[in-house]
């Protein structure tokens, strides 16, 4: 009955990589999609090793083989080998997502402080984010494609500027309810300037959170790299990406479906093992949002 | 109640308006001449000096915005590259297809997803709710023209029950417009039928633990009643705003759905521009689209009005 | 034979050995009493009622024993059959009115469907009848209250329409968790005369759930006390309160506060640590477009806290103390008037100019759970202060370890985390963590309200010894009368933003001067007992 006796609970912390095990364990779907991806990973990055042919290399009178010993998948309109360039379509989509991922959580988290924290800035940006938010991201990615010219670079930014405004609205929540915690309060009592509140009391509060939304953002990226590349605004075909394989190859369909589907079957299931495994972080690090549904 | 329906109304304007900005800004901030872009590549030098006229290059950018977006007001979108006909004329004549699309998805996903969703957090933890969850991590997860070219696989090319293609009006008999637009539609639908499904369940989910629901079973309701009146109808704000914001996703869609179909709509015409970089036709479709966002949001910020007493008597 | 008897009933987690919640409940009700239940958090009170009512959340399962309501064992009877007693045989009323009706129905919809689903009754017999209901409940123009949706009614209006819902097809029980706690002292009272005036219409039985002894002393016939889910004792109320059996129920018993003030203190410090003048606070209406009404949540109000002496501010909910509160620490900016901190007037300073002052006045907030930040040690969390203003790390974390063994906790706990702690716990180290900055004045926004009552009181006595040492000024806000009487030398009673009486406690709490003050004090619920010393305050005059 006393709180002065009572006992102290001992601390309940678990390493970094326990929790990651745990995670991965969490389900026989997240298991494979991460054991999926770290294959699809290895395989990019060891790209030249693995392939059994060139890439890029023309062979004319290979043209839309079926899959056979000496081409597993067998070739495209050029006669060049699916596989290899399945393979080394990874590279382009990985890059993309990661890439996408890191900047827009970065770019969002010092935007959504600022928003949530300084009155003008907030009425001013979350306009801009509001008008973001009104243009559908595949057409804001065409333009900018389109008017700036196809390159990674481009491609990279038309796919991560759409992204930034969820982070912004995300991290600017949290930020507002955190403030509103009586241990906030009680930080500005102590003196605490807005740097240190910041730093100390608000940005832990969003590492979860930004964690979940990062491996979203990279799926969503993988998935619209391919989506522009499919409709021709995207990377340039003499660098093979998932989408532009697809996009060579519509006008086949009917004969070679496979140059279609093979890099759509790789897309998919590389897409969804990461939202298998964003959906399992969600749970482990985060009851409370899983309970809620993170806003996507 | 009148100041908030006028509040929205009056917030949707800056949000426009800074649409409208970062379109300017886009073209404004590419390296070269606007002209030159806006005209395209086999453009006569008479043709360029008449579209820096009309553009005002020398006059400060404000006054270009400006004057710009005072252009925009009176319907003027500028002339296609490629056809050289007014841009509002050809998106006129390729409106119906893409509206036909998306109001069948949405219809199609709505009926749908809130039974799925609203099972799944019923029975939340049995097989029904992992079935539904999963579908929809496949909705978010395989590209909608993988999802496409699966249709017209199964159903055109083996199964034959659809063709391959081509769309019909609704004008020319709704028996062969609805065979025309099945399979484009079911191919859009998963994606949404996933956002809807998925919030569905998480808000039922979170207000099946509360308390009123509580108060409604110890009042020994029936659990449909349960369900229906007291869960359901407080999901029903959550719901329609993720198919208002879902409304975005929806264009996107479409846009390459149709270029999966051969429909000859919006997205067909955003795509035919982007291939020859007509940027005129562009930059309308996106503040079309965007517009017909915004005003769905704030059509949805009026129905809170009806859905939600609390806005209502404020 | 008893209208409901429950027998040895077991609740346990579902599926987990041994994590017995209830743990061989016996008790009886007879037709037209009331059993108040009453026992601290964790003693497994509301479980026994939401498992009569059939209403366990899924993770939990009554394991064993008996739950038997006009001879028939509730815990054997269907889905089907519980939906068909409820409402007509029991029903239940809950804590927190606002959250306990749907918000998007009309309140008396909401009353109506019960007799849809459980009467044969035509819709416009059963809307005379819902009418009827309303008025045995006393809400004022039942014709427009019937359209009305539950945010357009007050705390108690919210309320008097559950008991009308639980109460429309005359159950013979009433099962009332917490009914009134969530509400103002003065709308208890209303309710709980309301909630013994149909108990005798109706003839029903009342299961009445409570924390509170004040509230026991007045609706009670007979009392069970539990603990950590075992029952400590059955008695009628007034041998319980007179002459309790177990020293559980004696200990709750002492830690109640005494509705009686304090002897005031002989020697008072000239010294004013803190005093306001004309302290105003408005929130201005809306936007261009929405009207909403300008709220002046806090005017003039004006006091003087000298050292060593603890100020109380009372008040009901929107009565503007909070506010006053968190204009004091400059969380808000108030709006006019004046602030005077050791000699400065901090209302209208800059943040940076407002650093050097902040030291001298702390704050410990209401809700433990909230009050620390769970992602860094409690050490930390002390010394943060002390750095800003320069104080070295070691030296500040050597403070922490005493000021923690001052509170009555191990000095090693500085690199424990916060969910390691108990509430009452948490509160200690909140208090530490304002102490840490040696402020000359205290604030006390509702620090105890939410701990169970026997840690309230240990709270309390920390507080005091702590002011005794340091020579504190405590500026305490309370919504509770009981608490105020006991630790208080001086009170402010507030109401609507205004000061409604300013003066030693002896006197506003003693013998009140205004009307609100008296209404305020006749409300609170016990205050003929002296529940410490085991008898009625008539009697200790005698």
């Amino acid at each position: 009955m006393s709180d002065q006796t009572a006992t102290i609970a001992p601390p309940a912390r678990m390493s970094p990589l326990v929790r990651t095990r745990e995670i991965v364990l969490s389900s026989p779907l997240v298991t494979v999609g991460t054991i999926i991806l770290v294959l699809v990973v290895l395989s990019a990055i060891f790209a030249a090793w693995i392939v059994p042919h060139d890439p890029v290399r023309l062979t004319p009178s290979q043209r839309l083989k079926p899959p056979s010993e000496t081409y597993w998948l067998g070739t495209d309109a050029f006669g060049r080998d699916l596989f290899s360039r399945i393979v080394y379509g990874g590279q382009i989509s990985l890059v993309v997502g990661v890439a996408a991922a890191i900047v827009a959580v970065v770019a969002g988290l010092m935007l959504g402080l600022l928003a949530g924290y300084i009155r003008w800035i907030d009425a001013v940006l979350m306009r801009m984010v509001d008008g973001l938010m009104a243009i559908p991201s595949i057409l804001l990615a065409i333009a900018i494609v389109s008017l700036w010219g196809a390159s990674l670079w481009t491609v990279l930014v038309a796919i991560t500027i759409p992204e930034v405004p969820r982070v912004v609205r995300l991290v600017r929540s949290l930020v507002l309810s955190a403030r509103e915690e009586p241990y906030v309060e009680a930080a500005i009592a102590a003196g605490s300037p807005t740097f240190l509140i910041m730093r100390r009391h608000l940005v832990p509060n969003t590492v979860a959170p930004l964690i979940i939304q990062g491996t979203y953002i990279c799926a969503s990226a993988i998935l619209t790299e391919a989506i522009l590349s499919f409709l021709g605004a995207g990377i340039n075909p003499e660098t093979p990406s998932w989408g532009n394989i697809m996009a060579e190859g519509r006008i086949y369909f009917q004969i070679n479906p496979g140059i279609v589907l093979w890099p759509g079957l790789v897309v998919s299931v590389v897409i969804l093992s990461i939202n298998l495994l964003g959906d399992a972080v969600r749970d482990a690090l985060d009851p409370r949002m899983a309970k809620r549904g993170l806003e996507r | 109640m009148v100041g908030y329906i006028v509040q929205r109304i009056l917030a949707a304007i800056p949000v426009m308006g800074f649409v409208a900005l970062f379109v300017f800004l886009l073209l404004r901030l590419t390296p070269g001449d606007p002209a030159a872009i806006l005209a395209g590549d086999t453009a006569t030098p008479e043709q360029l000096e008449a579209i820096r006229e009309s553009l005002g290059l020398n006059d400060p950018i404000f006054t270009q915005f400006f004057r710009w977006v005072g252009q925009l007001l009176q319907g003027d979108f500028g002339t296609s590259i490629l056809s050289g006909k007014p841009v509002i004329e050809l998106i006129g004549d390729r409106m119906e297809p893409t509206i036909s699309l998306a109001l069948t998805t949405i219809i199609l996903s709505v009926t749908i997803a809130v039974p799925l969703g609203v099972i799944a957090a019923w029975k939340q933890g049995t097989l029904i709710d992992r079935f539904v969850m999963l579908l929809s991590v496949l909705g978010f997860s395989v590209p909608v023209f993988v999802i496409g070219y699966l249709m017209i696989s199964l159903f055109s090319m083996e199964l034959k029950w659809f063709p391959v293609q081509g769309f019909r009006p609704i004008g020319d008999g709704v028996g062969d417009f609805l065979h025309r637009i099945a399979l484009p539609t079911f191919t859009l639908t998963l994606l949404y039928i996933a956002l809807i499904a998925r919030i569905t369940r998480t808000s039922m989910l979170e207000i099946l633990g509360d308390d009123y629901v509580r108060t409604a079973r110890a009042k020994g309701l029936p659990e449909s009643r349960v369900l229906m009146r007291h869960a359901l109808r407080n999901c029903s704000v959550p719901i329609i705003t993720v198919i208002g914001i879902g409304f975005a996703l929806i264009i996107s869609g479409v846009v390459v759905t149709e270029s999966v179909f051969n429909l000859p709509g919006l997205g067909r015409l955003t795509v035919d521009a982007v291939l020859s970089r007509d940027y005129p036709v562009i930059q309308a479709v996106i503040l079309l689209a965007s517009l017909i966002y915004v005003v769905i949001n704030l059509l949805i910020d009026i129905a809170y009005v009806l859905l939600d007493p609390r806005i209502r008597y404020a | 034979m008893s209208l409901l008897d429950i027998r040895n009933l077991r609740i346990a987690l579902d599926g987990v050995r041994d994590a017995d919640v209830v743990k061989g409940l016996d008790l009886s009700i007879e037709s037209g009493q009331t059993l108040c239940l009453v026992g601290e958090s964790g003693s497994g009170k509301s479980l026994t009622a939401l498992a009569t009512m059939g209403l366990l959340p899924p993770v939990l399962k009554a394991i064993a024993g008996s739950i038997t309501l006009k001879g028939e064992n509730l815990l054997e009877a269907s889905a089907a059959r519980l939906r068909d007693l409820r409402a007509t045989s029991m029903s239940m009323i809950f804590q927190e009115p606002m959250t306990a009706l749907n918000p998007v129905a009309r309140v008396g919809q909401q009353i109506e469907e019960v007799l849809e689903f459980h009467s044969d009754l035509s819709l416009s017999a059963r809307r005379s009848r819902v009418k009827e209901m309303m008025e045995a409940v006393h809400l004022p123009d039942v014709d427009k209250m019937y359209a009305s949706f539950p945010h357009q009614l007050s705390g108690g209006q919210r309320q008097r329409i559950m008991i009308a819902m639980a109460l429309v097809m005359r159950p013979q029980l009433l099962i009332a968790d917490e009914p009134t706690t969530a509400l103002d002292v003065t709308t208890q009272a209303q309710i709980l005369s309301l909630i013994r005036e149909l108990r005798e219409d109706q003839g029903a039985a009342v299961l009445f759930i409570t924390h509170d002894m004040g509230v026991v002393s007045e609706i009670a016939d007979d009392v069970t006390v539990l603990k950590l889910g075992e029952v400590m004792e059955t008695q009628g109320v007034d041998d319980l309160l007179r002459r309790p059996q177990t020293d559980y129920t004696r200990a709750l018993l002492r830690a109640v506060p005494s509705q009686v003030p304090r002897p005031p203190r002989d020697e008072q410090s000239d010294e004013v640590v803190l005093s306001t003048n004309a302290l105003s606070k408005t929130y201005s209406g809306g936007g261009w477009f929405t009207k909403t009404r300008e709220v002046r949540a806090a005017q003039d109000v004006s006091f003087s806290l000298p050292k060593g002496r603890t100020l109380g501010i009372v008040g009901e909910s929107g009565s503007g103390k909070t506010t006053v509160a968190r204009c004091i620490m400059r969380l808000i900016d108030p709006t006019s008037g004046t602030i005077n901190v050791g000699g400065t007037d901090i209302a209208m300073l800059s943040q940076k100019d407002l650093k050097p002052q902040r030291k001298k006045i702390q704050i410990v907030f209401q809700d433990p759970m909230r009050s620390l930040n769970p992602r860094i040690e409690i050490g930390q969390s002390i010394i943060e202060g002390p750095l800003n203003y320069g104080t070295a790390r070691d030296a500040a974390m050597a403070r922490a370890r005493e000021l923690l063994e001052l509170v009555g906790l191990p000095a090693s706990a500085v690199d424990r985390f916060p969910h390691q702690f108990s509430g009452g716990q948490r509160q200690r180290i909140a208090i530490a963590r304002a102490l840490a900055m040696d402020p000359d004045v205290l604030v006390a926004d509702e620090a105890v309200s939410a701990l169970d009552v026997s840690v309230q009181a240990q709270v309390l006595d920390l507080l005091a010894e702590l002011q005794e040492r340091f020579g504190l000024g405590i500026l305490f806000i309370t919504h509770d009368l009981g608490v105020a009487s006991q630790i208080c030398d001086d009170v402010l009673v507030m109401q609507n933003g205004r000061v409604v009486e300013y003066g030693p406690a002896g006197q506003v709490l003693g013998s009140p001067r205004q009307d609100y003050t008296k209404t305020l004090i006749k409300a609170a619920p016990g205050r003929h007992w002296d529940f410490a010393n085991f008898r009625p305050f008539a009697e200790a005059a005698e």
